[in-house]
């Protein structure tokens, strides 16, 4: 062993990396949970309103659009809401709890990246997730696909950061597993209302609308709904996404602890 | 030989409770050294220290010529660790974790001789969440292991394990040190301080309460010996209490007692021998480590209560 060459340490970092993401993956995949709430729930949604006549017939009120049009963009945002604000701080909370994260630190790995590991598991997990709303939306009941496609992917790029960002700050608070999934579903309720998951937002008063597009996810569904109709996304969604990414990735940065 | 970990004056108080007061040791290339004392007094911040996991508030300490907050990068690589109660994901198998952990290490050890030469091999594709106790311990000794280090620190190596997965343990722990591998073990478990150790500090309340070998520390409290016996025929104690080495000689019913210094045996068997008397039921008590630790700390080892 000791005639090995010392590998470069960039390298090695980048291999520590590689290896703690494959492994995050195999995780994942043993723990169904995780793949049901984040990708199942959304997709039977999509199935479930797919399959109400009432949803697809095209409303005044959507200009034109039917009831599932508008819904698809909201489901998509509603899964990477879910993975971001429930299963990342369950996951991350979990492993500070279990001291898997404080053992981590006496390697040269270190625990930043195990962490970079599950952002980028559940990023992949959330891209999966939204194809497959997108594309079971398309064959099953004729929902068009995104067509301003590059402004639908850089809107859900956006929320992915925002959500994500959020889901890092509750996992820098939460004292476990547990507490980290029940804050996540605490904050998640009021979101999905602000983001029209229970009503449109067509359908709500001014000043909540108001509210609804300061809000992470309304500003999301906002953006996504407007690509998914063929325009660019307008600016001042796409500021407020990226607002809380910064606010809230930074005060997680600061506030996360390792044990 | 020279100095692979130097402690100089560690003090570290969280708050208003001072964890450790004033500790100072070094430990010698390819020695085991261990850290002795009662829960609380402050033995696993001391090893955090020297891990890097915790930020002294005074005193200087440098492992393999490093500091272990400045240069982690490096310390990681040539220092290899078993936390206490560190655990791995639930769903993680036995042969992954060390694969994944040998990645980590520029010239790691072969996690699958590791695995076999701690009894895992048959566990390879078990799930950290269905080991048993025992084999979650030898795990996380494995783990300590497969970087190659140079130095490992062991939290209460043998905690949880039964009594023989204890002696293979420190067996094992024999070979690791044999390989040039220099061991900090923590421990309250007298028996492995006695077996292991090349030199232990006892801490209590912070401070270094004494350092010295295992049975230096014994010797140091009590150099008396107590002898008893059942004499064949009866015994005039005068022939006993007239030896110079003898101290004391008392009766518990037909057994005889007798104190004295280290030569005491000597004298009292040599009388015995010399009037035909055979001792029978003969027991020599020597103070022990246990006893040493108990005379310097107050307290009595923890270590009856956490052998379960």
């Amino acid at each position: 062993m000791s005639v090995t060459a010392a590998a470069p340490p960039a390298a090695a970092r980048g291999a520590a990396l590689g290896r703690l993401t494959v492994t995050e993956l195999k995780l994942l995949a043993r723990e169904r949970v995780r793949l049901v709430v984040g990708v199942g729930v959304p997709l039977i949604l999509v199935i479930i309103f797919g399959s109400i006549p009432f949803y697809n017939h095209p409303a005044k009120v959507f200009g034109g659009l039917t009831l599932l049009d508008v819904y698809v963009p909201i489901l998509s945002a509603f899964s990477l809401a879910v993975l971001s604000l429930t299963v990342l701080p369950m996951v991350l909370a979990d492993y500070r709890s279990k001291g898997v994260l404080r053992r981590l630190q006496t390697t040269p790995a270190g625990p930043a990246r195990v962490l970079a590991a599950q952002v980028i598991v559940d990023l992949g997990l959330a891209a999966v997730a939204v194809a497959v709303i997108l594309a079971v939306a398309r064959i099953g009941y004729g929902v068009f696909l995104p067509r301003q496609l590059a402004g639908f992917v850089v809107a859900a790029l956006l929320a992915a950061a925002a959500l994500m960002a959020i889901g890092l700050f509750i996992a820098a608070l939460a004292p476990s597993g547990r507490a980290g999934m029940a804050t996540g579903q605490l904050v998640l309720i009021p979101m999905m209302f602000f983001a029209g998951l229970f009503i449109p937002i067509p359908a709500m008063s001014p000043a909540v609308q108001h509210i609804s597009h300061a809000t992470p996810l309304g500003a999301a569904v906002e953006a996504m709904q407007y690509a998914a109709q063929g325009h660019w996304p307008h600016l001042l969604p796409l500021l407020t996404m990226a607002a809380y990414a910064v606010a809230f990735g930074l005060a997680a940065a600061r506030l996360f602890r390792w044990e | 030989m020279s100095a692979v970990i130097e402690v100089q004056h560690l003090h570290k108080s969280y708050g208003d409770t001072v964890a450790v007061d004033d500790v100072s040791f070094t430990v010698a290339d390819g020695e085991i050294f261990g850290i002795l004392g009662p829960n609380g007094a402050g033995k696993t911040t001391t090893v955090e220290s020297i891990e890097g996991l915790r930020a002294p508030n005074r005193g200087a300490i440098s492992v393999l010529g490093l500091d272990p907050r400045r240069d982690r990068a490096e310390l990681t690589q040539r220092l290899g660790v078993q936390l206490q109660d560190s655990q791995l994901p639930d769903r993680l198998r036995v042969a992954e974790a060390l694969e994944l952990y040998s990645s980590f290490y520029r010239a790691p050890a072969d996690w699958r001789a590791l695995m076999d030469a701690l009894g895992l091999a048959g566990q390879s594709k078990t799930r950290f969440g269905q080991l048993s106790g025992g084999q979650k311990q030898r795990l996380s000794i494995a783990l300590a292991l497969v970087g190659n280090p140079q130095v490992v620190v062991l939290d209460e190596l043998t905690t949880g394990l039964d009594p023989q997965a204890r002696r293979d343990t420190w067996a094992l722990i024999e070979g690791v040190r044999d390989r040039g591998v220099t061991i900090l073990l923590v421990t309250h478990f007298m028996e492995e301080a006695e077996r292991l150790c090349d030199r232990v500090a006892l801490i209590d309340a912070g401070r270094v309460v004494a350092m010295d070998t295992p049975a230096g520390l014994a010797g140091r409290v009590q150099a008396d010996q107590r002898i008893q016996f059942l004499p064949s025929v009866p015994l005039d104690d005068a022939l006993l209490t007239a030896l110079a080495d003898v101290t004391s000689v008392t009766r518990r019913g037909d057994v005889v007692v007798v104190t004295g210094n280290s030569n005491a045996l000597n004298a009292v068997t040599s009388v015995l021998a010399r009037h035909q008397i055979v001792a029978r039921q003969l027991r020599v008590d020597q103070a022990s480590l246990e006893d040493a630790f108990i005379a310097l700390t107050g307290h009595e080892p923890a270590a009856a209560q956490n052998q379960h």
